[in-house]
């Protein structure tokens, strides 16, 4: 998650700069239930990544340990002084494999979220700045990648880069190869339309004008001024990873519980057992996926209430029934795929593209006003 | 992929310009999501309206074979890139000689663009391939197993619509109240949670350890039996229930599909709920609003019916992406619940290797989804006739 502190802070300007670190600035001028989603968010995620950190030093026994000191644990035993979580089918330790599994969520979320994002935002800025017909073939591809089903381009990815079983390399980056495919649609739309607006602008102008390198102009003129939501991305990105590896984990396309701990697969292995009531091989993993994107998610959707003035609240709170002209919009950042990150690209919660139906919403608005 | 529909670049470049102004104006310019769509709307509207539904319709329908191209071309080279299907699925098992003579048979060893446009002459006339492993055409599984799909699909959309506009609803109504703060928990805790591990816990609670509803299936052995002696089933289990008369049989179909259709509506309903939220709020500070209020209309009826309303536009636009996630929730939750689904048998297919299958899946499924949302589209279009230019 460090992609996020990376983002230009916009805090106030004369605090000392540890002060107007993105996450921190956010959460000095964060309220109420939004101080609370965000402090749990923070929380949540510092501890998914800690765990990541200190996996070998948390987990009582490595992944894929079936025995400690000669002595086996024993397949599908209830929780017990030796394995505090129990054991699954396989005769694996579920805390050991829990924890180790921060690590391969970690990793998986890095590598995603780092490739979709220099892929989609070069794209979008190339082809938003170009124009023409490079312009519209890209956005044509991105638009029928966007609307198909995530999972299914994931499976037929994995297919792809490990031939549907594999190594822990090859999982995480299965996985992360079909995040980022999926992604960078996302980044692609937010970034091509910040872009065609800012081209607009008399700043790039002048820069196209006094002889700015094009690159420059790009990543110094357009690209910093087009960053604002895409801390929410990241965020998106992120938790739809963990979501995407565990469910390739689920259907069978995951990591070999020899190479690496993952999620999705123990939950798969464990459905059997839940059949039989068997409860703690299905919970304790289920439940570190959820807190994950928890985490991720309100971490998200409270640093974006916080940037967008409509919808933050002020310390000193006036009870005003919201900002009327402009509660129009809505809030932004629902966490699904569907209406996510192009909500920020038009107002229309509905997420799409500036000529999309979101327009219809706003259409309805301004004739009632009329 | 309903939005190809780019208009003309500078039009575009002046609409975004005046948005920008617009923008500036009425926020404090650090606004995140600045409001494209009106300007644009504004100025090119006008022009566009006077195309008219019918011709709408039909760039929209046309617009549908691009995309579905796109994503067959992108699945096709994708899936060969790694090489043939037969050498995937038997590799290892057969003699570097049989293996040869299988994939000749087969035509896999002919240049690939020669495959491609093989492949491609096959879709257009219906022919997705035939399954390696059981020799079956993927049209016949989807006939076979698509209904299952769309009846636990459908039964999930109403889950969710139950849950999305009313709990929506009451979010918007009690804005930054506490019911207001439970409920956008509960939408994200939806979201978060996977749909397989949300089935796994629904199936210990109510199926195992309270033992009130089945474990898994679509229907009972028994029940089976009792469908099997309908001559002309329809593919829904429900309808040839209904259609039998038989009481018991119906509360049958509908015990099995409780637990799936709940675990999928759950992760829908919360973006349901979040949409409904979100643009009630946005129309309740209507001025058309308020002057429904100052002449009388009680508060609840302001809510249900005067806001509500040009609330459903978008929300109908988000449903017809929701079938995408939708989609690749089915397959996870019918592999949960074993319920015989074309997600199903796709999970099956994929540990069977059977790579012909995955991808006439695959592509089949791309194909419903850009069929689904032109139906959403022009379904919106008929809604509201703003949509149309």
């Amino acid at each position: 998650m460090s992609q996020t502190t990376t983002v230009v802070a916009e805090g106030p300007s004369r605090a000392p700069w540890y002060l107007r670190l993105p996450v921190i600035a956010d959460l000095r001028r964060s309220v109420g239930l939004q101080r609370g989603m965000l402090i749990v968010g923070l929380v949540l995620t510092a501890l998914l990544v800690l765990t990541a950190i200190f996996a070998p030093l948390i987990a009582p026994y490595g992944f894929a340990a079936s025995a400690a000191d000669g002595v086996g644990f024993g397949t599908q035993q209830a929780p017990n002084p030796t394995n505090h979580w129990g054991t699954t089918v396989a005769g694996y330790d579920v805390l050991s494999r829990v924890v180790w599994g921060a690590r391969t969520a970690v990793l998986t979320i890095i590598t995603s979220v780092t490739m979709s994002f220099v892929i989609g935002v070069l794209l979008g800025l190339v082809s938003g700045y170009v124009g023409g017909w490079f312009d519209r073939i890209c956005t044509m591809i991105t638009d029928a990648v966007y609307a198909f089903p995530s999972l299914l381009l994931a499976i037929v990815l994995s297919i792809v880069i490990s031939g549907g079983q594999s190594s822990a390399a090859g999982g995480i980056m299965s996985a992360a190869i079909s995040i980022t495919v999926v992604y960078v649609p996302q980044y692609f739309r937010v970034i091509r339309a910040e872009t065609v607006r800012l081209k607009a602008e008399p700043f790039v102008e002048a820069a196209r004008v006094t002889g700015v390198p094009v690159r420059r102009t790009l990543f110094g003129h357009i690209l910093r001024n087009a960053t604002r939501t895409l801390p929410l991305i990241f965020t998106l990105n992120a938790s739809e990873s963990i979501l995407t590896l565990a469910g390739l984990g689920f259907i069978g396309f995951g990591i070999e519980p020899s190479s690496a701990a993952e999620w999705g697969y123990d939950l798969n292995r464990s459905m059997t057992d839940v059949t039989s009531g068997m409860w703690w091989t299905a919970i304790f993993p289920g439940l570190a996926i959820v807190l994950s994107v928890l985490g991720i998610t309100l971490m998200g959707e409270s640093m974006n209430d916080l940037n967008d003035p409509r919808l933050r609240r002020r310390r000193a709170p006036k009870k005003t029934r919201a900002a009327a002209p402009a509660a129009r919009a809505a809030e932004p950042g629902a966490p699904a795929r569907a209406e996510a990150p192009t909500g920020s690209a038009s107002s229309g919660p509905a997420g799409d593209g500036p000529e999309g139906p979101a327009r219809a919403a706003d259409d309805t608005d301004d004739t009632k006003e009329a | 992929m309903s939005h190809t529909e780019e208009p003309d670049p500078d039009e575009a470049v002046a609409a975004d310009v005046a948005e920008a102004v617009a923008d500036a104006e009425t926020s404090t310019g650090e606004s995140a999501r600045s409001s494209v769509p009106v300007a644009t709307a504004k100025g090119a509207g006008e022009k566009r309206r006077r195309g008219g539904l019918s011709r709408y319709i039909i760039t929209r329908f046309l617009l549908i074979f691009p995309t579905i191209f796109i994503l067959v071309t992108v699945v096709f080279f994708l899936m060969r890139v790694t090489g043939d299907p037969i050498t995937a699925a038997l590799g290892g098992r057969l003699t570097p000689d049989q293996l040869a003579q299988r994939v000749h048979e087969a035509g896999y060893d002919r240049p690939i663009l020669i495959q491609y446009l093989d492949y491609l002459g096959g879709l257009v006339r219906g022919d997705f391939g035939t399954t390696y492993t059981d020799n079956m055409p993927v049209l016949s599984v989807l006939k076979q197993y698509g209904s299952a799909t769309l009846e636990l699909v459908l039964f999930s959309l109403v889950i969710s619509l139950l849950i999305g506009l009313p709990l929506g609803r009451l979010a918007a109504a009690k804005r930054d109240k506490w019911q207001d703060a439970v409920l956008r928990i509960f939408a994200i805790l939806a979201y978060a949670t996977p749909v397989f591990f949300l089935g796994l816990l629904l199936k210990l609670v109510f199926a195992v350890k309270l033992g009130w509803l089945p474990v898994s299936g679509r229907i009972s052995a028994s029940g089976e039996g009792t469908m099997g002696r309908l001559l002309n089933p329809s593919p829904f289990y429900l309808v040839d229930a209904i259609r039998l008369g038989n009481g018991p049989l119906i509360v049958d179909v509908l015990r099995h599909a409780v637990l799936p259709s709940v675990a999928l509506g759950l992760l829908n309903g919360g973006v349901f709920l979040r949409l409904v939220r979100t643009n009630v709020i946005g129309t309740i500070d209507r001025q058309y609003v308020e002057s429904a209020r100052s002449r009388g209309v009680p508060e609840r009826r302001l809510v249900t019916k005067h806001a509500m309303r040009p609330a459903l536009i978008p929300i109908i636009t988000v449903m017809g992406m929701q079938i995408a996630l939708m989609l690749g929730g089915a397959v996870l939750t019918e592999t949960t619940f074993e319920w015989r689904g074309l997600g199903f048998m796709l999970a099956q297919y994929m540990t069977a290797r059977d790579y012909v299958a995955v991808q006439g899946i695959v592509m089949l499924m791309a194909v419903i989804v850009a069929l689904a949302n032109f139906i959403v589209d022009v379904i919106a279009a008929l809604i509201d006739p703003r949509v149309r230019y």
